[in-house]
């Protein structure tokens, strides 16, 4: 498997981080994205994984090409077994936040994508999967 | 870890930021120019991110901090180079840059500088006579 | 269809049968083909060309049936297909029907039943061989049938697409100002594109000001009133400033009945007046800042 196919990244620190964002760059060059729509996907990628990192103590980020017949995409996956979200539509509000950012992270991110899926429950860490589709 | 070069031009520091900065870079950079404010008592900086392909929430903060720290030590900050799918996807991201000045590219972005500061003259009414 | 193919299928036997028969008759075969041809097209296309083209497939299905081709996907008619399909593809982009297209392949058919008579009429089993020969000449024809639509959606979304970039001009309207005539309907993939546009020829030119005109927009919905102000908003992060102008009557009552924000972006009226707008600003900057040249 070549970068362009996509990769599974650990998520330990910011360079990790840098990492992921280039990753997820490469395969979404490589599935023919329009450049805005990789600039988005990697500044959700980024967003996404410093969450990953932040909140959830760390964890992994999965980049694979997406392919639903019809149309190419750059699916992501973050997961991580932090402490996980309690309160969701809270998450999502924009401007919420409670590690000292701006709040714009997973609501922002989720603007950023065409689909976008969460999985968490306390204690039990969270995973979320993203996908952009070429247009 | 690698250090962005923050350059002195006459009375402006200018920065091109070249590289995909990890958070400690830009953190590193925030602390850099203010340092360099004070010894070289500049008042303007220009922040190229013509380079950059991506913007996210921390490079944004991170930029509004370095707006907002040389305010506070007498110097202006002007972003300038910023593409145009970066700003869209900024947009799309709900990241406004409130406090941020910006210029297409570093020549507009100096003479804007060379303008006494919030005389923005974008957001000035039609009547020059109401023009502060 | 499948059924239908078996009782009628061409055995290896039938097979190497026509290809001696396309081989032994090419010249008459082609000839009545090409008449055939020539008669559906009204001589739209030149008898050379005709002749050329028919001559090309005749040899392509004598060299699928000689290669052993039973049906239509086999190995052997590779080469008959890509010329099936390099036929449908021309004929659709010079503008004739699917009807007149397939045809070009069925005229085979006729032509060779033709031959068939002139050798001593019809036999049982001649009748089973051309039943065979006929189906595969069918699914000839099908093929280039699929082909066809093929080719003609890739004209039209070619077309649709040299629509938008030539609908959506970004021009140079002064030193430092640019503007973008909006004419037509707005869908929500059209304004992406005049955004993306519009704010590439900003950094391209290094103009800090553009002026949106939609005085040819006959509505704005409120997507479209969405993308025009990200659009706004975007050209700012750039450090650049958007004029709106020629809002019309019932788009400003549109607007403001669906609710949208425009803020503090600037509007005028005209074009002309959102011109004056901008220089009285630039002519502001060059006095305040000292002289400026152009």
């Amino acid at each position: 498997m070549t970068a362009n196919d996509g990769g599974r990244i650990p998520v330990a620190s910011d360079q990790d981080v840098v990492r992921v964002r280039q990753l997820v760059r490469t395969v979404a060059v490589a599935v023919k994205l329009s450049l805005v729509d990789q600039t988005k996907v990697v500044t959700a990628a980024s967003e996404l994984a410093r969450n990953t990192l932040v909140y959830g103590g760390g964890g992994t980020v999965e980049v694979s090409r997406a392919d639903n017949g019809r149309r190419a995409g750059v699916r992501i996956v973050f997961t991580d077994q932090g402490p996980g979200i309690a309160d969701i539509d809270l998450a999502f509000t924009d401007g919420y936040t409670s590690g000292g950012g701006l709040g714009l992270g997973l609501s922002g991110a989720r603007r950023l994508v065409d689909e976008f899926d969460i999985d968490t429950a306390v204690g039990q860490g969270t995973t979320i999967t993203v996908t952009k589709w070429c247009r | 870890m690698e250090r962005v070069p923050v350059l002195k031009i006459g009375d402006i520091l200018l920065v091109s930021i070249q590289i995909d900065m990890e958070d400690q870079v830009a953190l590193q950079l925030q602390e850099d120019l203010a340092d360099r404010i004070v010894a070289t008592g500049c008042h303007g900086v220009i922040i190229d991110i013509s380079a950059l392909d991506i913007v996210d929430s921390f490079v944004g903060r991170t930029l509004a901090t370095i707006a907002s720290i040389s305010r506070v030590l007498d110097a202006e900050t002007v972003v300038v180079g910023m593409r145009p799918a970066v700003a869209i996807t900024l947009v799309e991201l709900g990241l406004s840059l409130p406090g941020i000045r910006t210029a297409l590219n570093v020549e507009l972005g100096m003479e804007m500088l060379r303008r006494p500061p919030g005389d923005d003259l974008a957001f000035a009414d039609d009547d020059p006579a109401a023009v502060p | 269809m499948d059924i239908g193919r078996q009782a009628v299928a061409l055995g290896s036997h039938e097979v190497s049968r026509f290809a001696e028969l396309l081989a032994q008759h090419e010249d008459a075969l082609v000839t009545t083909w090409t008449d055939q041809v020539a008669a559906t097209l009204r001589g739209r296309l030149s008898a050379a060309e005709l002749h050329r083209q028919t001559a090309e497939l005749h040899k392509g299905f004598r060299s699928a049936l000689e290669g052993g081709a039973t049906s239509l996907d086999a190995e052997a008619a590779g080469e008959l297909r890509a010329l099936l399909g390099d036929l449908s593809t021309s004929r659709a982009r010079q503008g004739f029907t699917a009807t007149e297209t397939a045809t070009s392949v069925y005229a085979l058919k006729d032509a060779v039943l033709r031959i068939l008579d002139d050798n001593g009429g019809a036999d049982a089993t001649t009748l089973r061989d051309y039943l065979g020969f006929s189906a595969f000449v069918d699914r000839a024809g099908l093929l280039t049938f699929d082909a066809y639509v093929r080719a003609r959606e890739e004209l039209i979304s070619d077309q649709a697409e040299q629509l938008l970039e030539l609908s959506t001009p970004v021009v140079k309207l002064w030193e430092g100002v640019v503007a973008v005539p909006l004419v037509g309907t707005l869908d929500s993939a059209r304004a992406q594109v005049v955004m993306e546009r519009l704010l590439q020829t900003l950094v391209d030119t290094g103009s800090p000001y553009a002026i949106i005109d939609i005085t040819g927009v006959p509505a704005v919905d409120t997507q479209v009133a969405q993308h025009i102000l990200k659009t706004v908003v975007a050209a700012r992060l750039m450090g650049a400033d958007c004029i709106i102008s020629g809002i019309r009557p019932q788009i400003a009552q549109t607007i403001v009945a669906l609710g949208i924000e425009f803020g503090d972006i600037a509007t005028k009226s005209s074009l002309a007046d959102a011109l004056r707008h901008v220089l009285r600003l630039t002519g502001e900057a060059a006095r305040r800042g000292g002289p400026r040249e152009g």
